[in-house]
C-alpha cells in the first residue's frame, strides 16, 4: 500500500499540492485525473522520492521513501516522468537493460537477459532492438522507456502520461500491457491520466484531483459521471455508455 | 553478410576488432616514441647493450618515462572528459575548454605565490586538484543556475568560465612577474619527462581504472537525476565522485606536464561515432584514443623542428578546434 500522510509540495508562494493525505491499495490499476496544474504529476514525483516534499511524508509498504535506501526502494517501486529527453546515444536493449540495474548492479545475469527479452517483446520493440534511443520516433521512445521500467519488475509501477506522443493503436497497447500487469503479474499500476476516457474503460479506482487537493476518489462509476466531471473540469461533459463502457462527450457542445 | 550472427553479437564483435586496432596503435605509436628523440637510437641494441651503457640510460631515464607518461595522461584525460562530459549532460565539453584546467593552472600559480621556497610534491598535487575541482563545481553550477540548457550554450557557457579563470590568472601572473611561468603551465609538455618526475601519473592511472569501474554508474547519471534515482543510484554521491576522479585527474597532469587541451573532448566523440555512449562498452577505447592522440602529437611535436620540439598541447589546439568545429556542425545538421 502507498500511503501519503499530509503532503505538500510548495513553490514560493504558490500551494502546488495541498495537504494530501490518501492511500493507494495494493494491487489494480489506480488513475490520477484532474486539470492542468491540479497537482497531479507534482504528487507522483514525490511519492516516488524524485521531489522533494515540502511537508508530510509517503510510505511505501511502511517505509518512509525519503529515509529508505535508493537501491531497495528501486526493487520495489519504479517510476517514469513525462519528459524522458536525453542526447546519449544508447540502444534500446540498453536502455531497457538499465531497467535491472537495482537488482544486479550492472552485471547482467541469465534471470536479467530473460526480463530484458521478455520486456522487449511485451512492448514489440524487438526490430529496434539495437537502434540507438535518439534515433526513435517519439512514440517508440516512450515504449522503450516503458519497457525499461516493466523490466525492473517492481511491484508498484508508476508512470506520469505514459500514452504521451503515442499514436491510438499504441495507445490502447499500452494501456492493455498495464491492465495485464495489474491482472496477470498482481502489479500496482499508478498513472497520471489526461484522457479521461482511457481512465474510465481501465482503471479499478480513480483519483481526480483539483488544485493539489483529491477531489474525488472511488470505482469509475462512482467518478465518471456528468456532474462530477462537471466540477472537476468545470465543463460540461457528458458520460455515455457505449458497449458497455463509460465514455466521455465533450468536444463539442450543442 | 551473415544473418548467423545476431546484431548486437555483432556490434560487440566490431567492438573488440575497434578495441583491438587503438591497442596495437597505442603499442605502435609508443614503440615510435621510444625511438625518437634528439639522441639517435635504435631499440634493438638495447637488448644486447649493457645497462650501464649510454643508451640504455636515455631509454630508462628519459624515453621510457616519457613514453609512460604520454600513455597514462592521454588516457585519464580522455576519460576524465568522458566523465564530464555525462555529469554536464553535454558532449561538447572538455576539462580544457571549461574551466578545471584553467584553474589547476590558476593554482599552480597560487602554489608559487604563496609558497615560493617550494612545496612537496603531494601538497602540489592536492592544492591544484582542489582548484581544478574548483573549476569543475563553478561550471556545473552556473550550468544548474541556468535557466534555458540548450547542447549550444553548454560548451559556450565553459568557455566563457575557462576564459575568465585564465584572464585572472594572466592578471595575477603579470602582477607577480610569474607571466613566464605562468605561460609554460599553460601549454604543456612532456619534454621535460624523466624518470623520477612523472611517477605522479600512476595516480591518474588509478583514477582511469576506478572511473571505469564506475562507467555503467556514469552513464546512469548522463541520463540525469531522476532516471539516475529510479534505479536506486545515488546521484549526488556519484556527481561527488565524478568531480574528486576528474579533479585528481587534471591536477595531476598538470602538475607534471601542463595543460593538456581537447583531449577529453576529441577521444569520446570519436568514440561515440563507433560504440555510442554505453560507457561500459566504450570507456576502454576512450583510454586508448586519448592515449594514442597525445602519443601522437608528442611524436609529431618531436619531428617537427628536429631536434627541438614543439609542445604536443599548441599541436592539440590545432587538432582539437579542428574536430571541435567538425562536432559542431556535424552536431546541428543532425539535430535540426
Amino acid at each position: 500500500m502507498i500511503e501519503t500522510q499530509g503532503v505538500s509540495k510548495r513553490y514560493g508562494d504558490a500551494l502546488v499540492v495541498d495537504d494530501v493525505s490518501l492511500s493507494i491499495p495494493k494491487g489494480g490499476f489506480t488513475s490520477i485525473i484532474g486539470p492542468n496544474g491540479a497537482g497531479k504529476s507534482t504528487l507522483l514525483s514525490m511519492i516516488s522520492r524524485l521531489t522533494p516534499m515540502s511537508a508530510g511524508s509517503v510510505l511505501v509498504d511502511g517505509m518512509d521513501v525519503t529515509r529508505t535506501p535508493g537501491n531497495v526502494l528501486a526493487r520495489r517501486l519504479s517510476i517514469l516522468r513525462q519528459d524522458n529527453q536525453t542526447s546519449l546515444r544508447l540502444t534500446v536493449r540498453d536502455l531497457v537493460a538499465f531497467g535491472r540495474f537495482p537488482h544486479s548492479g550492472g552485471r547482467l545475469t541469465a534471470e536479467d537477459l530473460r526480463h530484458v527479452d521478455e520486456a522487449m517483446d511485451y512492448l514489440r520493440l524487438n526490430e529496434y532492438r539495437d537502434r540507438p534511443i535518439d534515433e526513435l520516433s517519439g512514440g517508440q521512445r516512450q515504449r522503450a522507456y516503458v519497457a525499461m521500467v516493466m523490466c525492473q519488475d517492481t511491484e508498484y509501477v508508476l508512470l506520469d502520461e505514459p500514452l504521451n506522443n503515442i499514436d491510438m493503436r499504441f495507445a490502447v497497447d499500452m494501456m492493455q500491457l498495464l491492465r495485464r500487469a495489474a491482472d496477470e503479474k498482481g502489479k500496482t499500476v499508478v498513472v497520471v491520466l489526461h484522457d479521461i476516457n482511457f481512465a474510465s474503460c481501465y482503471s479499478d479506482h480513480i483519483i481526480a484531483m483539483r488544485q493539489g487537493k483529491p477531489a474525488y476518489q472511488g470505482t469509475p462509476q462512482q467518478i465518471i459521471r456528468d456532474e462530477v466531471l462537471r466540477d472537476l473540469y468545470q465543463m460540461d461533459i457528458r458520460v455515455h455508455e457505449v458497449d458497455g463502457q463509460r465514455i466521455c462527450v465533450y468536444f463539442r457542445m450543442a | 553478410m551473415t544473418d548467423s550472427i545476431s546484431s548486437p553479437q555483432r556490434a560487440s564483435r566490431s567492438g573488440a576488432l575497434w578495441l583491438f586496432l587503438l591497442l596495437v596503435l597505442v603499442v605502435v605509436l609508443g614503440l615510435c616514441s621510444l625511438n625518437v628523440g634528439a639522441s639517435r637510437m635504435n631499440l634493438l641494441n638495447v637488448l644486447t647493450a649493457d645497462p650501464d651503457d649510454r643508451v640504455s640510460k636515455i631509454l630508462f631515464a628519459s624515453r621510457l618515462p616519457r613514453t609512460l607518461a604520454l600513455i597514462l595522461a592521454g588516457a585519464a584525460l580522455a576519460v576524465a572528459g568522458a566523465i564530464l562530459q555525462m555529469m554536464a549532460r553535454n558532449r561538447l565539453v572538455d576539462t580544457s575548454t571549461t574551466g578545471p584546467m584553467a584553474a589547476a593552472a590558476l593554482g599552480m600559480l597560487v602554489v608559487a605565490i604563496i609558497l615560493p621556497n617550494g612545496v612537496p610534491l603531494w601538497a602540489r598535487f592536492l592544492l591544484v586538484s582542489a582548484f581544478a575541482a574548483g573549476g569543475i563545481l563553478l561550471f556545473l553550477g552556473v550550468l544548474q543556475r541556468m535557466p534555458l540548457r540548450s547542447a549550444l550554450i553548454v560548451p559556450l557557457v565553459g568557455l566563457v568560465m575557462a576564459g575568465v579563470i585564465h584572464a585572472g590568472g594572466g592578471l595575477l601572473a603579470h602582477h607577480f612577474d610569474l607571466s613566464q611561468s605562468l605561460r609554460a603551465w599553460n601549454s604543456g609538455d612532456f619534454s621535460a619527462v624523466l624518470r623520477g618526475r612523472y611517477e605522479l601519473l600512476w595516480v591518474a592511472a588509478a583514477l582511469t581504472v576506478a572511473a571505469m569501474l564506475l562507467a555503467d554508474r556514469f552513464t546512469v547519471i548522463g541520463m540525469g537525476r531522476d532516471f539516475a534515482t529510479n534505479i536506486g543510484v545515488n546521484y549526488s554521491l556519484l556527481m561527488a565522485i565524478g568531480v574528486l576522479l576528474v579533479a585528481m585527474i587534471v591536477g595531476s597532469v598538470v602538475v607534471t606536464a601542463g595543460v593538456i587541451p581537447f583531449i577529453g573532448l576529441v577521444a569520446p566523440n570519436l568514440v561515440r561515432l563507433v560504440v555510442g555512449d554505453n560507457l561500459r562498452r566504450a570507456i576502454p577505447m576512450v583510454a586508448l584514443l586519448g592515449a594514442a592522440l597525445l602519443l601522437a602529437a608528442d611524436l609529431l611535436g618531436r619531428l617537427l623542428i628536429h631536434p627541438y620540439e614543439v609542445p604536443s598541447s599548441n599541436l592539440l589546439s590545432i587538432a582539437g578546434c579542428a574536430v571541435f568545429l567538425v562536432v559542431l556542425l556535424h552536431g546541428r545538421a543532425k539535430w535540426s
